[in-house]
């Protein structure tokens, strides 16, 4: 890389920073980790981990209908990663590349659906969905959670696709690839620091939602985790011990998902086009 | 033939026209069309119905009491009349919504303006070669990899006025223990906190993923040429980061003014409503007053929408002005 030898105060400085902003990312979530290996009396005693228990673990995966929320979660998350990386790519490309009659409002209408409160949303929203047939099924928020993450995504991958050299694209026209052929095989691989940002993304957006899930899926079986954690808040109230517990397992795949996508920020853009 | 980005004025959308004309348009741009088409038709059946029906909500006199409903066996029609603009009158002459107003701009502005500017640092910061980048990156991106609700709920639990750590740690230092979340001035900082604390990775990932496209080529020739690390900066890296940070700050602003459960799972909007914004106030009409009331909370979420679409039309043309065209 192009960085020359760095003096050693330029350096215990770049160090110190990042460590003091490491160790305030990290430590809420230590916190929690922690907490939740105490028994749960102990909850807010300030010691680390005294008598050392998995009590909260199997409580919440023993007792609780936790593992077919966490089932449900995967599936429903993972439909709407795939179809939402997809769908922003596409529409992020278009608007990158061509300059279609519709563009402009295009742009206005995936940024105007970012302002509408959910507040205001949901009602309506649980209207029709309810007449749709698609309340109570994984699809039902697929389809609303793409709504969420796919605007934004389609900005950021257009963001991203601006920063591809258009040579490539008529590189691909000379060869005789028509649009599509161009896309997919030359300019989405280049492309790929950005899938992975928009993946990680819709994962998590999808993953942590709330309010939706809670209102459109009802019934134990049906729940997902964000919906699922909702009721055991009410029903272990003042049970840290075990909010901690799930609270753990819940961020784990978030954090798995995670490290995937960070391996493919670190391989990056760059490294792509100077290898080819 | 469809115009590739160079050419970015050309090809302003043709007018509606006679037959052979749209034949035109299709075969020219029927790929275009076809990408974009799936997103269009889900976006205007899940977000166009909706915000439509809101819209007519907020001119009637919807409440708890007067919409269709189910009791037992019994259907009750609703009896709720339109009252074209009396809702918008009443909220825009009531103070709570302009102090509402005052207290969310100065969140988001706060917010967005803290959280840009960490993340900007903390990019470059980590976008060079130096010993531990990968646990540092991973380090700094964690609060994103973990779902708001739990972190805010950790949060919770560190801001506990009685029991949470950091007041034990205060007292540990002999200071007195701070009310986070008890006091007006307190929670307002808490909940800014928070949410900087949850944003930050997201503009982190947003700019480390717009710096590492900057071709390395770039910054060796400008270093051959005698450019200062800061000349670098200034003529490299921050013009080519221009269309990722302009998308971010944008979205960021519109997040963060919007944004519900940091501000909701954290303080409920108070103490009082000391930290109720407008979209926590709006969703406290419908779901939380008793009687619900759906009109005047439609008319709180209608002038959001106008506010945010103002800020961004604005926001646009200064960066047109600048010659970020679309």
């Amino acid at each position: 890389m192009r960085e020359k030898k760095r003096s050693p105060l330029a350096s215990t400085g770049l160090h110190a920073t990042l460590i003091a902003a490491a160790v305030v990312a990290v430590f809420p979530p230590l916190w929690l980790l922690v907490t939740s290996f105490k028994p749960k009396n102990d909850a807010f005693t300030t010691e680390p981990v005294t008598d050392f228990t998995l009590a909260n673990y199997t409580h919440v995966l023993a007792d609780t209908s936790f593992l077919t929320w966490f089932g449900n979660s995967v599936v429903i998350v993972g439909v709407t990663t795939v179809l939402g990386v997809f769908l922003a790519a596409t529409t992020g490309y278009a608007v990158s590349r061509f300059r279609f009659p519709g563009m402009r409002p295009l742009m206005w209408l995936l940024l105007i659906t970012q302002m509408f409160p959910v507040a205001v949303l949901i009602v309506p929203l649980y209207n029709l969905l309810a007449s749709l047939g698609l309340l109570n099924q994984p699809a039902g928020l697929v389809v609303t959670y793409l709504t969420i993450a796919v605007p934004f995504c389609a900005w950021m991958m257009k963001g991203f696709f601006d920063t591809i050299p258009v040579e490539i694209d008529e590189s691909g026209r000379v060869d005789g690839l028509n649009p599509f052929g161009t896309f997919w095989r030359l300019v989405l691989p280049l492309a790929r620091p950005g899938l992975a940002v928009t993946g990680f993304y819709t994962f998590v957006t999808a993953w942590a939602e709330v309010a939706y899930a809670s209102a459109f899926m009802t019934g134990e079986e049906n729940l997902t985790l964000a919906g699922g954690l909702q009721t055991f808040v009410s029903q272990y109230n003042n049970d840290w011990g075990s909010m901690t517990a799930a609270a753990v397992i819940v961020a784990v795949p978030a954090a798995a998902v995670f490290a995937f996508a960070q391996r493919h920020l670190v391989s990056g853009l760059t490294a792509g086009t100077t290898k080819g | 033939m469809t115009t590739l980005a160079p050419t970015k004025t050309q090809g302003k959308a043709a007018p509606a026209a006679p037959p052979g004309r749209l034949r035109r348009a299709l075969s020219t741009h029927w790929y275009a069309w076809t990408m974009v088409a799936p997103v269009v038709l889900v976006l205007a059946v899940i977000i166009g119905y909706p915000l439509v029906r809101g819209l007519y909500l907020s001119l009637t006199d919807a409440t708890e009491a007067n919409v269709a409903r189910d009791i037992g066996m019994n259907h009750i029609p609703a009896t709720y009349k339109f009252v074209g603009l009396d809702n918008y009158t009443a909220v825009l002459s009531d103070s709570v919504f302009w102090s509402r107003l005052g207290w969310t701009v100065v969140w988001t502005v706060a917010c967005v303006g803290i959280t840009f500017t960490l993340g900007l640092v903390l990019a470059n910061l980590l976008n060079r070669k130096l010993k531990g980048r990968t646990f540092y990156r991973l380090a700094l991106i964690l609060p994103w990899a973990i779902p708001a609700f739990i972190s805010v709920f950790t949060w919770r639990m560190l801001y506990n006025e009685k029991n949470g750590l950091l007041n034990k740690i205060l007292q540990g230092g002999g200071i007195d223990a701070v009310p986070w979340l008890n006091d007006p001035t307190w929670a307002k900082l808490s909940v800014i906190a928070v949410n900087v604390w949850l944003g930050v990775p997201f503009m982190l990932v947003a700019l480390l993923g717009g710096l590492q496209s900057i071709p390395g080529e770039l910054y060796e020739a400008a270093e051959m040429d005698g450019a200062s690390a800061w000349q670098r900066f200034r003529n490299i890296t921050v013009p080519s980061l221009r269309s990722v940070s302009s998308t971010v700050i944008l979205l960021s602003t519109i997040w963060t003014f919007n944004m519900f459960p940091v501000i909701f799972l954290l303080t409920r909007g108070g103490p009082g409503d000391a930290t109720e914004i407008l979209v926590t106030y709006a969703y406290r009409l419908s779901f939380i007053d008793s009687p619900r009331n759906f009109s005047e909370s439609a008319a709180w979420g209608v002038l959001i929408l106008l506010l945010l679409s103002v800020v961004a039309v604005v926001y646009r043309r200064s960066l047109r002005k600048q010659g970020e065209v679309w």
